[in-house]
């Protein structure tokens, strides 16, 4: 049996390779160059009806090189680190850049926004996992999912991951940072019928942390009755109710509103939310705060894809909004200053309005509780929103029935007025950490 | 002329100093009494894209992708490894890795090697990186931001790309079958924002698949593509709120195949089926759909963005029939299910890259056309809706339920073709929804290559195809409550 080898620091020898590539760029007359080196390894293992179904070795290796002449810029990458595939690459890097325009806004971001400081986030927690154990653990997770209920009769299984994996970045202005992180999880699907219904639910826990994921007993029973507790579920009939998102469908609402105040959409003016700094979005309860720096976090960084120190700062105060999600191109392009996100949004946190979940189904009294969304109706554009939907149906504060084959629609924008009420039901196993959220109204289209 | 295995040699082995002497080594490694199923797959792939934005070319980025995974399967047990490098030791380790599924300790090996070149290459194996010069690549992106800012003078933003692939692989199985494929894919597409008086939308177009780039200049693809996509956003502009309910729908033909895609083909796939986790396990030979249909995934059409010679595990692809008028008739097979369902794999092992395990994927999948001409179709209808073009899909393979949202689509009422509708989002039940085709138009068309599909995080290249459909009720999820 192989061990996992996950301790690793290629560190120095990185940095060596990354201060080469930056010199022969500028040997080649780039004004400027960044560039990234990542390696990462993993073990995976499925395991499917009482037996291993899969077992999976990850190792992964990339360079992403970009090079700038002035305002031009070329990018290009390579996974293969040997001398001449470096040079190459370079190569091509400044073979694009030839052909691709004078843009007044490209360029590294500007020196003085460089990280200085790197707190120890604490991401780095290699798991002594070897098969043998990684196969034993997902085989407790399906026997308990698989034992819970009668009317579980198949599965498609259970995993366990375990990455580990180590990032640097640096560009021609000297700067240079190395990161280490790790992330493990492990999760179960289980099949359930009773006649002629046949429903699948999921369910899974991660962390950077081994010693803090959720015990198989725990995932592998929670599987089982999300599983279950959809069986005999029946569309229904046309109306507008009020929709009760849960944390896991929540924290995508929350990721239309970042994709809204991204520097992207907003130059491109591409959004639903153009222009919308100082505006009223939400409701005056409602906060929203991105914390980068929060140690063992799945969304923690101290500088972004750009070397640009992040910060903790409000993304919503009091329903407005007060800040976007810029790197250094976006920022330029709108006059303003890279809010260091060019790597996307760190850990963001939705205050909760103090109730629990109970509290909120019987604030929403009848209405629709939404656990599952598909497809990929919405549009950030107009911020038309239109998907298919899964849940249960809700009276008197009490489920009813589960519920399929419908679709909710509604507008973003109507839809972030009308939130109601946050849930303390929090969900913190992404880098979006919110409970439920409640909304007024929306249009259910069914049968 | 050169075949594909002298590709992959001078690809995977000149530089490398590997030989079947060393790959003998490796299955000696890789092959326990215990294995049904062993492969090596070798692949180099090289990408190159040019975006352009705001009338300049904004972005240029060229990459190399090459690797090597080691796959052995004992039954319904797979163990795997990869290695980005080519070489022995990497071979070696990654062997060894792989093997750790079985728990047999004797070793076996392959007897005799077999070269096999695709018997009917459906593709040159020309390179489309060198297709154009970069000059004519950039003056194609900047003819399609004229045409479309000419075409309209609402149109304020037009984002268009151009990407080419060029990958070679060799596939290196237990039975000794040495299998080489050179894939060219190139692909183009058009966005456009369109703004008047405040209000904003926006449209795609574009096309692709399997040869050089001057398919799109000597096409005269900039104008075509440019034009419907500053089509599709204006009429957007004029657009209402769908209704929300059940209703007659009438689907158009080519990318609207999509239906077929989500609704049936995925429910189809082996894996699912060999698990009896898909709504259509156990139901060969059931009447799953209205007399007429006929439904195929065929991985054989020349140049065709979801074809392939040979797929990743080596085997030739087929038309593989799923459903014959109504009548359920089959699977898609990769190697590993077949042999698990004592059945032969139907070509359609597909993966996203060496460093993903392959599965049962669709190739292009089609309806075969009917009698009625689509104008009768619609006239057909006294209420209902006409969707045209979709932005995509996702299915529930287990309760059946299937979702895909319109980004072009009308109302119909009294026969005709009426007001443009926005934000129609179209649910059903894949085992149930061909059962309500009422009519199969005449016009079987395919898409213009720009299929994506995701499954277990792998995405593959797909295309889709069908008539004009007429479909007695699907939910329609609009804001407007009819």
């Amino acid at each position: 049996m192989i061990e996992l080898d996950n301790r690793f620091d290629l560190s120095t020898e990185f940095q060596a390779m990354a201060e080469q590539v930056l010199a022969a760029a500028k040997a080649k007359g780039a004004t400027a160059a960044e560039l990234d080196i990542d390696k990462s390894m993993g073990l995976s293992v499925e395991v499917r009806m009482g037996q291993v179904e899969k077992l999976q070795y990850h190792r992964d290796q990339g360079i992403n090189l970009a090079v700038y002449f002035g305002h031009r810029k070329g990018y290009a990458s390579t996974g293969d680190f040997s001398p001449q595939a470096l040079a190459d690459t370079l190569e091509a890097a400044c073979r694009i850049a030839r052909y691709t325009s004078e843009d007044d806004f490209n360029g590294l971001a500007d020196a003085e926004r460089m990280a200085t400081e790197f707190p120890k986030l604490d991401l780095y927690h290699p798991w002594e996992l070897n098969a043998d154990m990684a196969i034993d653990m997902a085989l407790q997770t399906e026997a308990v999912a698989r034992e819970h209920d009668a009317r579980i009769t198949n599965s498609e299984g259970a995993g366990v991951d375990s990455y580990a994996g180590m990032s640097l970045y640096a560009n021609s202005h000297g700067f240079m940072g190395v990161s280490h992180s790790t992330r493990h999880s492990l999760s179960c699907s289980v099949v359930a019928q009773d006649g002629d219904s046949m429903q699948r639910d999921y369910w899974y826990s991660v962390s950077r942390v081994p010693g803090l994921l959720e015990s198989a007993d725990s995932v592998g029973a929670e599987a089982a009755q999300r599983t279950v507790r959809r069986l005999n579920a029946r569309s229904l009939s046309t109306r507008e109710a009020p929709v009760l998102f849960v944390p896991q469908m929540a924290r995508g609402l929350v990721g239309q509103l970042v994709s809204a105040i991204s520097g992207g959409s907003q130059y491109r003016k591409a959004s639903f939310l153009l222009n919308s700094i100082g505006q009223q979005a939400f409701p005056d309860f409602v906060q929203l705060r991105e914390d980068p720096l929060i140690r063992q976090a799945l969304g923690s960084r101290s500088y972004d894809a750009e070397g640009v120190a992040t910060q903790a700062r409000d993304i919503v105060k009091d329903g407005i909004i007060q800040g976007y999600f810029l790197g250094s191109y976006s920022a330029r392009k709108l006059g303003m200053q890279s809010t260091g996100s060019a790597s996307g949004a760190t850990n963001l946190l939705l205050a909760d309005t103090g109730v629990s979940f109970p509290d909120l189904l019987a604030q929403m009294g009848t209405g629709l509780m939404v656990t599952e969304l598909i497809g990929s109706g919405v549009n950030g554009i107009t911020g038309d929103y239109s998907r298919g939907a899964v849940g249960y149906w809700v009276e008197n504060g009490m489920i009813v029935h589960p519920v399929e084959e419908v679709t909710i629609a509604g507008n973003l924008k109507a839809m972030f007025k009308g939130i109601v009420a946050i849930g303390d039901d929090v969900d913190a196993r992404g880098s979006i950490r919110t409970g439920s959220i409640l909304i007024d109204k929306m249009t259910i289209a069914g049968q | 002329m050169k075949q594909a295995y002298d590709f992959a040699r001078e690809a995977f082995f000149a530089p490398t100093g590997l030989s079947e002497a060393h790959l003998e080594q490796v299955f000696s490694q890789l092959l326990t009494k215990d294995t049904t199923l062993a492969d090596l797959y070798f692949q180099s792939a090289r990408h190159e894209s040019w975006g352009l934005e705001e009338g300049i070319i904004k972005s240029g980025s060229y990459s190399i992708e090459q690797g090597v995974g080691v796959r052995s399967v004992c039954g319904e047990q797979t163990g795997f490894a990869y290695s980005g490098e080519i070489t022995l030791p990497a071979l070696l380790e990654s062997a060894k890795a792989a093997r750790a599924i079985s728990r047999a300790g004797q070793s076996g090996a392959v007897n005799a090697w077999t070269v096999r070149t695709p018997q009917r290459p459906l593709y040159g194996i020309d390179d489309p990186l060198n297709s154009l010069s970069e000059d004519d690549k950039i003056s194609f992106l900047r003819q399609i931001d004229s045409i479309a800012r000419a075409t309209s003078p609402y149109v304020r933003q037009v984002m268009a790309s151009m990407v080419a692939v060029h990958e070679i692989i060799l596939v290196v199985d237990e039975t000794g079958r040495m299998t080489a494929d050179v894939r060219p894919l190139v692909r183009a597409n058009v966005s456009v924002i369109v703004e008047r008086n405040g209000q904003t939308e926006s449209a795609t177009a574009g096309g692709g698949g399997r040869f050089n780039l001057d398919y799109f200049v000597s096409g005269n693809k900039a104008q075509e593509y440019a034009e419907e996509a500053v089509r599709k956003a204006l009429i957007n502009l004029d657009a209402e709120a769908a209704p929300a309910g059940n209703m007659t729908v009438v689907l158009g033909n080519g990318w609207p195949g999509v239906l077929l895609h989500e609704a049936i083909g995925h429910g189809l796939e082996g894996d699912f089926n060999r698990k009896g986790t898909s709504a259509f396990a156990g139901r060969i030979g059931e009447q799953v759909a209205a007399k007429g249909i006929t439904v195929v995934d065929d991985g054989t059409l020349e140049q065709r963005r979801g074809s392939l010679s040979v797929d990743d595990e080596g085997t030739q692809t087929q038309c593989t029939t799923l459903i014959e008028d109504g009548i359920l008739k089959g699977y898609l097979f990769d190697r590993q299910n077949a042999a698990l369902m004592g059945t032969q794999s139907t070509g359609n092992g597909r993966r996203q890259s060496y460093a993903n395990l392959p599965m049962p994927r669709m190739t292009n999948t089609y309806m075969r056309a009917g009698d009625y001409d689509p104008a009768e179709i619609i006239a057909s209808v006294e209420k209902g809706i006409y969707a045209v073009n979709f932005s995509g899909g996702q299915v529930d393979i287990t309760s059946g339920k299937f979702v895909f949202s319109a980004s072009e689509a009308y109302q119909i009422e009294n026969g005709k073709i009426g007001k443009p509708l926005k934000n129609a989002t179209l649910i059903g039940n894949g085992p149930d929804v061909l059962t309500r085709v009422s009519m199969i138009g005449n016009d079987l068309q395919l898409d213009t290559g720009i299929g994506v599909c995701g499954k277990d995080g792998q995405s593959v290249p797909v295309g889709v195809g069908q008539p004009t459909l007429r479909v007695d009720g699907l939910t329609v999820g609009g804001t407007a409550t009819a």
